[in-house]
């Protein structure tokens, strides 16, 4: 049939069919800002303000060049501060010094909203039914792709002048800053289109992300080989990377403007690649048909805890894969460390336990960093609870023998169950690749250690999740992921704005001991999985107490 | 013998909304009983509380002698449940669907899966979002019409099915009532709960405004009937079975409505006869004309014009 309507299609007239497809983008586009009203400003000023606020910290801590340089010549020697965010290129531009965990990170962060966006605007309209109402209305077939995406990018460039103007604010200069807005645009401009396209592929709003999310983290993994690589020797590489050209773009350096070309014409040309897969295929469906599936439920499918499984190993299979693939690449990583370190600073290092403490820190902070996004998973799976009672499928599962603390215990199991399997996969693949890296096998407990000390703090964000599901559930999605950004800035940018220990110390993955090398604080993990296991206890209750909700 | 489901007094506000207002149903085992009422009327929302989904704020229900709210999995092995609006998961075929409710209800009948799935032309293998909204309320069907319960509960179960596959449920829900089953069968479809049910209960704002057999409420099926005619005929008011009967002149002639039981339409059709009938129409009231009319009844009895 979709065979027949296409060549059909062709037939008509090219030019006026191509314009008409494009009917009613105006209003989708108002739509969407309706829609967005509220979460899109607030994207823009968390945004804004990490950038703006690092600056006028940094501004404070490092007022002269001099001391701007030595700052820099540390962290340009640490091989994990240029794996995670990259060199600072120019170390005496204030600019340069003040935002270097922005560039990479950043845009990578500003990607991830962009290809959030698009597909919340083309996917998730279409799963939950909406584009076929649109759809009947006078709007092209191109229309609902292309008001997404306008959306997109009109948010993205707000954010990018807001930033720009937040950064001038904060004392930074003009053009710097609007080169670093550039930055930002760039990568953001990339995933928006990456995830129109991936928007086409997959048949559900959570796959799209899942699918556009993991390209960017394969991305910002090439980068990060990039920047890691012993004497720059792979810097190439960063080319390849979409985040690598927010880096490319020089800002507050040397502005190459001319990335930003390389950035549109991607854009246009992976949009153009989204707008002809929308011609090849049906409303609802994705680029592959619908394979009939089984008649008759496996034996796995009979309760709660089944049918959690069944929802949730997508995700979990998508993220076992990118935490192997990352570990395979930090014995790599760490092998090259010495490569970073001149050798002043390797007498110095020596004096502080010498190479032993350099890697043992390096892996530290990965960890802390593969520890707090394993709390991400453990929240959108836990947040599937929520999804269901939203959609309704609750309502009919609820009504058979299965309690609310059943069910509750399901999504709960798949959640902390989903995040020990990627810790144990991520100690052991560590384990196996640096030991074999650095021919030493004391790593192999190293690294079961560091991710076994990971766990507590997941638990309490855990525990917060299911705390909002259960007292205040149409904010779940929006309390859960606020706090989360919440307590990653804290641990990122709370030092730099000199927040008060205390504050810091609200976040829970600011007690999680830093290993290996750092002390390993028993009671602070004891507190910690107390905490979280009280915290679901009273998540579970309230759930049961309440109303279900539509 | 008690009744199986017995509310009383039973109140639900959602904020300033009241859903149910001093709500009172029992239904008697083994009886189909029809839940009528419009859209908005409290009837899912009660539907909810004896599922234990919602809490009532005040009052009691008691489902199958226990109480909703507190002894869920023991009463829910013992009912099934079809949802007025369906919502399946995408990535589960509608096979799975039923099997699993099936398995969390303590297990269906493998021979009886397969016969209702014929019976309502059911295509197990497809994946739910490939559904159609009748074909999602199959599959619900499917699982609640395949296990072996006492009781079940079924919000407006007809909803996006065609004229056979309703002629289908019905045929399955006598066949359980004549097995013993209770139904409780909320609709907002007069001839549907007319075809099942041995009582009905109307809903209105929240509250059950008549409850008895179809015989009892024969009143309230009365058949809205308009003619176009030359000339009015005389004693129309008088004929036994006729109500309202209304006259307004129309063109050169005039238009006559009136509303009439059944039985009386033999004889209304004999007055007309010689009449002059230009366009003859006949309607069985919507619910809404006949919550409208109780309405203005109630107002009548209280003395008010």
């Amino acid at each position: 049939m979709a065979a027949t309507t296409m060549a059909g299609r062709r037939t008509q007239a090219p030019a006026a069919t191509a314009l008409a497809r494009f009917t009613g983008t105006g209003p989708l586009v108002r739509l969407a800002l309706r829609r967005d009203r509220v979460l899109a400003p607030v994207w823009i000023a968390v945004f804004a303000f990490s950038a703006a606020g690092s600056a006028a910290a940094t501004i404070g801590i490092y007022p002269t060049e001099a001391s701007r340089v030595q700052i820099a010549d540390t962290l340009n020697s640490s091989a994990s501060s240029a794996a995670f965010y990259g060199p600072i290129l120019d170390p005496t531009s204030m600019g340069q010094v003040s935002l270097f965990k922005m560039y990479a990170f950043g845009a990578a962060m500003v990607g991830l909203l962009g290809l959030f966006l698009v597909a919340r605007h083309t996917r998730g309209e279409e799963e939950d039914g909406r584009t076929e109402l649109v759809g009947a209305g006078v709007v092209g077939r191109w229309a609902p792709l292309a008001a997404a995406l306008t959306w997109t990018t009109i948010v993205l460039v707000v954010l990018g002048l807001v930033t720009a103007v937040s950064l001038v604010g904060a004392g930074l200069d003009v053009v710097g800053s609007l080169s670093f807005a550039l930055a930002w645009l760039v990568t953001g401009l990339a995933f928006t289109a990456i995830g129109a396209v991936t928007a086409q592929v997959a048949t559900t709003s959570r796959g799209a992300k899942g699918l556009a999310g993991g390209l960017l983290g394969l991305a910002y993994l090439i980068r990060a080989v990039a920047d890691g690589s012993a004497d720059g020797e792979l810097v190439g590489l960063r080319w390849m990377s979409p985040v690598g050209w927010a880096q490319e773009v020089h800002a507050f350096a040397d502005p190459r403007w001319s990335v930003g070309v390389l950035g549109l014409a991607f854009f246009l040309l992976v949009s153009a690649i989204a707008f002809a897969l929308v011609d090849r295929r049906d409303l609802g469906a994705g680029l592959l048909p619908d394979r009939a599936g089984a008649a008759s439920a496996p034996r796995s499918l009979s309760g709660g805890l089944g049918l959690a499984w069944r929802l949730h190993r997508g995700l979990l299979a998508g993220w076992v894969l990118g935490a192997a693939l990352l570990s395979m690449v930090l014995g790599g990583l760490v092998a090259n460390l010495g490569g970073f370190v001149d050798e002043g600073m390797q007498d110095m290092l020596a004096a502080l336990g010498g190479q032993q403490g350099l890697e043992d820190t390096f892996v530290a902070v990965e960890w802390s960093f593969i520890g707090t996004f394993f709390g991400a998973y453990a929240i959108a799976a836990l947040l599937r609870l929520r999804s269901e009672e939203a959609t309704g499928r609750s309502e009919n599962l609820l009504a058979t023998p299965l309690t609310r603390p059943r069910w509750a215990a399901s999504h709960l199991i798949a959640s902390i169950g989903g995040v020990v399997t990627l810790l144990v996969v991520t100690g052991t693949l560590t384990g196996f690749s640096i030991s074999r890296s650095l021919g030493d096998s004391a790593w192999w407990s190293k690294s079961a250690s560091a991710a076994a000390v990971q766990l507590p703090a997941i638990l309490v964000m855990v525990g917060l999740t299911i705390l909002a599901i259960g007292l205040v559930p149409r904010f779940a999605v929006g309390l859960s992921w606020g706090l989360f950004v919440a307590f990653f800035l804290l641990g990122e940018i709370g030092a730099l704005l000199e927040l008060p220990q205390w504050v810091m110390d609200l976040s829970p993955f600011a007690h999680t001991p830093r290993l290996p090398g750092g002390d390993l604080n028993v009671p602070a993990l004891v507190i910690l999985t107390v905490l979280g296991l009280g915290l679901i206890g009273a998540g579970v209750a309230a759930y049961r107490r309440r109303d279900l909700e539509a | 013998m008690t009744p199986v489901i017995e509310i009383t007094d039973l109140t639900k506000t959602f904020g300033s909304v009241t859903a149910l207002d001093h709500l009172d149903l029992t239904v008697e085992a083994g009886e189909v009983h029809g839940f009528l009422g419009p859209n908005g009327a409290g009837k899912t929302t009660t539907l909810r509380i004896l599922l234990g989904l919602l809490r009532a704020d005040s009052g009691s229900a008691t489902l199958l002698g226990g109480d909703p709210w507190r002894d869920v999995a023991t009463l829910h092995r013992r009912l099934a449940y079809v949802p007025g609006d369906v919502a399946l998961w995408p990535n589960l075929t509608g096979g799975e669907v039923i099997d699993l409710l099936g398995r969390l209800r303590g297990g269906l009948d493998p021979a009886r899966r397969a016969a209702l799935l014929e019976r309502f032309d059911l295509d197990p293998s497809k994946k739910g979002r490939a559904y159609s909204k009748g074909n999602r309320q199959k599959v619900a069907l499917v699982a609640a019409l395949a296990s072996d319960v006492e009781l079940l509960l079924l919000d407006e179960p007809t909803s996006g099915l065609d004229p056979l596959m309703e002629a289908e449920f019905r045929a399955v829900v006598r066949e359980l009532a004549a097995g013993g089953a209770t139904v409780l069968l909320s609709s907002h479809i007069l001839s549907e709960a007319e075809a099942l049910s041995d009582r009905v209960s109307i809903i209105r704002h929240g509250r059950v405004v008549e409850t008895g057999t179809l015989e009892q409420l024969r009143h309230l099926t009365r058949t809205a009937v308009t003619v176009d005619v030359l000339r009015a005929p005389d004693g129309l008011d008088a004929l036994p079975g006729v109500y309202d009967v209304r006259v307004e002149p129309h063109g050169d002639g005039a238009r006559l409505a009136c509303e009439v039981d059944a039985p009386a339409l033999e004889s209304l059709l004999t007055v007309l006869q010689g009449a002059g009938v230009r366009a003859l129409t006949s309607a069985p009231p919507t619910l809404e004309e006949l919550f409208l009319r109780h309405y203005s009844d109630d107002l009548a009895g209280a003395g008010v014009q």
